[in-house]
């Protein structure tokens, strides 16, 4: 599994299109539209500034364990782990996951307490082809973090 | 009794050695999961589906097995009788039965699977209409029986009266079919462990069947996915019960001899 | 939801203040609107499971709201504070409001 933190900064809505917009360049290179691929880039950050809304997130704090390569897109195995003391004063309220080029980009949202303990949550998603995994957790003091991680969805050959 | 294979007179070698131990499997670098060169699926997985199978609450398939639980008690048929009422506690009762499945059968004198000996003893026995193939009730029922045997190693009969049977499966496995014009040796046998484009082969082994596909979201059953690998390299898929496949599966089963049985096993 | 089967695990014994993790399984396709049947051409409608709540004796201590994205026969685990003695109450409701619920039986010594 492999495990991706980014060190905390923080990131503005043009750098977030700037994210997105190197998937559009590779998207590009296999023979996407732009347009195609804007969608995609597009939806993700609306869906993401829905939740965010003029905050700028910060990355750091997000550990999405999810394999490298998928075995088969519709059942991925993968876990999210928020890093916080999850005491009354300060903890994570909510978590978002996004997939960045799933027919909708929209994962599952995860509602949080004190009473959690532990900000972790793992369970299996559909992924139609390689992308992104776009998480965002939403803190008890307002602010927002969010991590990225890819993971590469091949089509089969012979499976049957 | 007519000319004898070189593959079956091993086979009948091996059959009258002291049977298969996983326990031997263990000392190899696939643990129980190998036997000598014979690999099962499992060592073919990514560690995450591995994960999933090693996880009896995760794995989808033990759904089925709970379905089987309760279809095992169940009443059914003009008898009166449910399949416990017969055979008593099928952790007693079924213990070891799947690893001498597919079998010569004989009555019908044909080979039978477990998916064929449930049918006949709802028909012959509880009166009870057969299950349709590759239907929930089957499939759970499959699941259940063969789970009681999980661990244990295949060991399925291909002499003495099975011998023709296990010859016609073994003929229909190396021969070329479909506008691919390929056998199934081709990828199980001569590209085992390469990959065909994205997906990795393995040697098409069914000790963990009926298995939960992560392609088919379900448990499907060995007749289903012979269909699949047919219609693959575009042969018209033989019918599911069909004598062509019951021979096949003995076969099959046969080229898996010593791996443990893992049902329901989790596979690509 | 009809023939969907739900199961859920928590430890056997835990202590108070510790973190225990819950895991929940439920039977589902979790049709997601995206196929077309192979004969008509036509597009099967969606039906999901769209929520997972967790109550901890009457207090709800997690939440969750499921898109197509989550793969069939869903997983799911998360972690839950011990406190006291009672149950787990666990909701799946799906696209048209029905639901399945299980409890699980919470022993917390200390």
């Amino acid at each position: 599994m492999i495990h991706k933190t980014l060190e905390t900064r923080q990131v503005g809505r043009r750098e977030l299109m700037a994210m997105f917009g190197a998937g559009v360049v590779a998207a590009m290179g296999v023979g996407m539209t732009p347009r195609d691929a804007m969608a995609d880039a597009k939806s993700v950050t609306d869906a993401m500034m829905k939740v965010v809304g003029d905050s700028k997130p910060a990355t750091g704090k997000i550990k999405l364990d999810l394999p490298q390569i998928a075995e088969n897109g519709n059942t991925v195995p993968i876990a999210v782990e928020v890093d916080s003391p999850m005491s009354d004063a300060d903890h994570v309220k909510a978590l978002h996951l996004w997939a960045d080029k799933n027919p909708r980009p929209e994962v599952a949202s995860f509602r949080f307490s004190p009473a959690s303990g532990k900000a972790k949550v793992s369970t299996r998603v559909r992924l139609s082809k390689t992308q992104n995994i776009v998480a965002v957790a939403e803190m008890s003091d307002g602010k927002f973090y969010m991590a990225k991680s890819e993971i590469k969805v091949t089509i089969g050959g012979c499976g049957g | 009794m007519g000319k004898f294979h070189l593959g079956s007179l091993l086979a009948a070698g091996a059959i009258l050695a002291v049977g298969f131990s996983t326990q031997a499997n263990a000392e190899g670098k696939h643990g129980m999961y190998a036997n000598g060169e014979i690999r099962s699926g499992y060592t073919y997985l990514t560690p995450q589906s591995k994960a999933i199978q090693n996880d009896d609450f995760q794995n989808p398939g033990m759904i089925w097995v709970d379905d089987g639980a309760t279809l095992y008690e169940a009443v059914d048929g003009k008898a009166g009788k449910s399949c416990k009422a017969c055979h008593g506690k099928a952790e007693v009762a079924m213990k070891g039965v799947a690893t001498t499945y597919p079998k010569y059968d004989e009555d019908t004198k044909k080979i039978k699977n477990i998916e064929a000996q449930v049918n006949r003893c709802r028909t012959k026995h509880m009166q009870a209409k057969p299950w349709k193939y590759e239907s929930g009730q089957l499939l759970a029922m499959t699941v259940f029986i063969r789970h009681q045997s999980r661990g244990m190693p295949m060991n399925v009969s291909v002499d003495g009266p099975a011998v023709p049977f296990f010859q016609k499966g073994e003929k229909f496995y190396k021969q070329r079919r479909g506008a691919l014009d390929m056998a199934c040796s081709n990828c199980h046998i001569d590209n085992a462990g390469k990959n065909a484009r994205a997906n990795l082969l393995s040697q098409g082994q069914t000790n963990g069947f009926p298995t939960y596909r992560l392609k088919w979201q379900k448990v499907g059953s060995t007749h289903r996915r012979f269909r699949g690998c047919n219609k693959q390299v575009r042969a018209t898929p033989y019918k599911y019960a069909s004598d062509e496949y019951m021979n096949l599966e003995l076969y099959v089963a046969w080229r898996g001899r010593g791996l443990p049985v893992e049902t329901p096993a989790v596979r690509n | 939801m009809a023939k969907t089967k739900a199961r859920v695990k928590v430890p056997k014994s835990i202590k108070k203040g510790e973190v225990f993790q819950v895991k929940t399984l439920i039977s589902h396709k979790m049709e997601t609107g995206q196929r077309k049947n192979k004969k008509t051409g036509k597009k099967i409608s969606r039906m999901i499971i769209n929520k997972l709540v967790c109550q901890y004796n009457g207090k709800e201590v997690f939440a969750s709201d499921w898109h197509p994205a989550i793969s069939a026969n869903p997983y799911m685990a998360f972690y839950v504070k011990a406190d006291a003695s009672g149950s787990l109450d666990f909701t799946w409701t799906d696209d048209e409001g029905k639901s399945v619920k299980k409890s699980a039986k919470i022993t917390v010594a200390g």
